[in-house]
């Protein structure tokens, strides 16, 4: 402990990260899917899990959110143990979630899927805001909310954990299966809530589009992180880059 | 008066009548299982039982504590709908991991075992509750005579269907509900208690079948077998409706009585099948239901 408290001291610039995710193991049933990923993320950083298919992203933020039922390792937000939580506890602690299959309900409207999640901490974005953000949604509050396109689900989603004054995001694949000009929308977003104090994490398959929002990225092969690139050096890195991703 | 196909109107309409009544039966029940299996996916069998324990609590609050109907319609839901918790929380609640058909039969077992005991304890000629005095009589409608009670139960069960599908389809309390029956991993990791809600999901379909035991109490003699004779119906309309459809129960309860009071009517003989014979067409051309979303 004294050692580590040394350690900061020395390095008093860098502030505690929000989130510390410590030897995270996971599994799906009998199979090992997690098998010790670590990273840091600092308040107000956006940062991206890259990395194939399958290696493990998805993984971790379900990990992360206490969604799947066996996991091992330490998650700290704030300072707090998370690992024995269930996920409601997770939420209330203000991590958000979004998931990569988006997760609208056929049976709510838009406006019921925009107001579900409740409010875990004081400071969410009012609906104004989030419509001023994603006006599509405001036309189509009455529609059924898998009736939206595909970009406009993805912009429910989103939009409906900003209200819940969660500040840290955890976003899988928000951009996938989506047109350009929509992925750009996206993007500027991200942006947005890093300049109103969000914290992000996003997986990603996409690291051009990445590399517009994220501050670094970290790379995930067969269910660890095996390496750290700050986005400023991602031109240098990005040789290194395509023979993780196999592109 | 006219007659309709050489049927006197007043065995008509008295027939549905009848109907109705019956039918203001199987949508209060069937809604209850609705909802039970929407969220919990289980098939409560105990379903017909807690029914009936309705309307013996109604007669033992009468007779052991001199507890009229009306209090017994708001006080025996309560209790019975809280017994319903407890026995969710104890044992209902540790199959949720497993297949449906464990739930179904460890409620089925819970069936047998209240029926079981209070056939011991009050044997099964029934016992009689009386109409309260507010509702004895009738009003001549000049087309058939309306037993005053029969009229109630009618409306009353259609408020509290109506009144319960206006809560799960239209109130913020009713999205959660909705959202958790079809996702509830995604709703507990938006920091929502989805167990309590389970338990008092449960809870409240109990509560419905025992207002409905309370509402029978004076139609049908209080009987233990009031509930097993009455659930395999039930099934059948929720087949018929499709599983977990609020909408769909309701009018289904109410539709298939009415059929039945017709068929009572215009070719008595078939009048106890036709449910059956309804549920098994429906499931040959529409096997999630009338009012089913396919899977």
């Amino acid at each position: 402990m004294a050692k580590a408290a040394v350690a900061r001291n020395v390095d008093a610039a860098a502030p505690a990260p929000l989130l510390a995710v410590k030897d995270l193991e996971a599994w799906y049933g009998e199979s090992h899917v997690l098998h010790g990923v670590s990273f840091d993320v600092n308040p107000g950083e956006v940062v991206t899990l890259l990395g194939r298919n399958g290696a493990g992203k998805t993984t971790t933020l379900k990990a992360i959110m206490g969604i799947l039922p066996k996991r091992k390792g330490s998650v700290t937000f704030e300072g707090r143990e998370l690992m024995h939580a269930p996920a409601r506890f997770v939420a209330r602690a203000g991590i958000a979630f979004c998931p990569e299959e988006r997760g609208i309900f056929s049976s709510l409207n838009v406006e019921e899927n925009l107001m579900l999640p409740p409010q875990v901490k004081p400071g969410g974005m009012s609906v104004e805001q989030i419509f001023d953000l994603f006006p599509n949604l405001k036309e189509r509050l009455a529609s059924q909310g898998t009736k939206l396109s595909g970009g406009e689900q993805q912009m429910l989603a989103i939009g409906r954990i900003l209200r819940t004054g969660a500040k840290m995001l955890l976003l899988d694949e928000p951009t996938e299966g989506l047109a350009p000009v929509i992925i750009q929308q996206i993007g500027r977003t991200i942006a947005r809530l890093k300049q109103e104090g969000f914290t992000i994490v996003l997986v990603e398959q996409n690291f051009r589009f990445a590399s517009t929002v994220a501050d670094r990225h970290y790379v995930v092969e067969q269910g660890k992180v095996i390496d750290m690139i700050p986005n400023a050096e991602l031109d240098a890195n990005i040789d290194k880059l395509h023979a993780y991703l196999g592109v | 008066m006219f007659e309709l196909l050489g049927i006197p109107p007043q065995a008509l309409f008295g027939q549905l009548l009848l109907g109705l009544i019956n039918g203001s039966f199987y949508a209060i029940l069937s809604l209850g299982l609705a909802v039970i299996f929407g969220l919990l996916n289980i098939i409560n069998f105990a379903h017909g039982a807690q029914y009936m324990l309705g309307a013996f609590v109604a007669w033992m609050l009468l007779n052991y504590l001199g507890i009229g109907y009306w209090w017994a319609l708001l006080i025996v839901p309560i209790v019975v709908g809280a017994f319903g918790i407890v026995l969710e929380r104890l044992m209902i609640a540790r199959l949720y991991h497993l297949d449906h058909l464990y739930g179904l039969l460890l409620t089925f077992g819970l069936a047998l075992i209240i029926q079981g005991l209070l056939r011991n304890q009050y044997g099964i000629s029934g016992l009689p509750y009386s109409i309260p005095p507010q509702l004895a009589g009738g009003q001549n409608l000049g087309f058939m005579f309306l037993p005053n009670y029969r009229g109630w139960v009618v409306v009353a069960s259609l408020a509290v269907c109506v009144a319960t599908w206006f809560v799960i389809e239209k109130t913020r309390l009713g999205a959660y509900l909705r959202a958790a029956t079809e996702n509830p991993t995604l709703v507990g990791a938006f920091g929502i208690n989805v167990p309590r809600m389970i338990t008092l999901t449960y809870g409240f379909g109990v509560a419905l079948a025992a207002f409905a035991g309370v509402l029978a109490a004076p139609v049908y003699s209080v009987n233990p077998n009031m509930g097993a004779d009455l659930i395999i119906v039930v099934f059948a309309v929720v087949v018929i409706g499709g599983m977990g459809s609020i909408l769909g129960s309701i009018v289904t309860g109410f539709g298939l009585g009415l059929v039945e009071g017709l068929t009572k009517v215009f070719y008595p003989e078939a009048s106890s099948v036709v449910i059956f014979v309804i549920m098994a067409i429906v499931l040959l051309v529409k096997p999630a239901g009338l009012f089913g979303r396919a899977a």
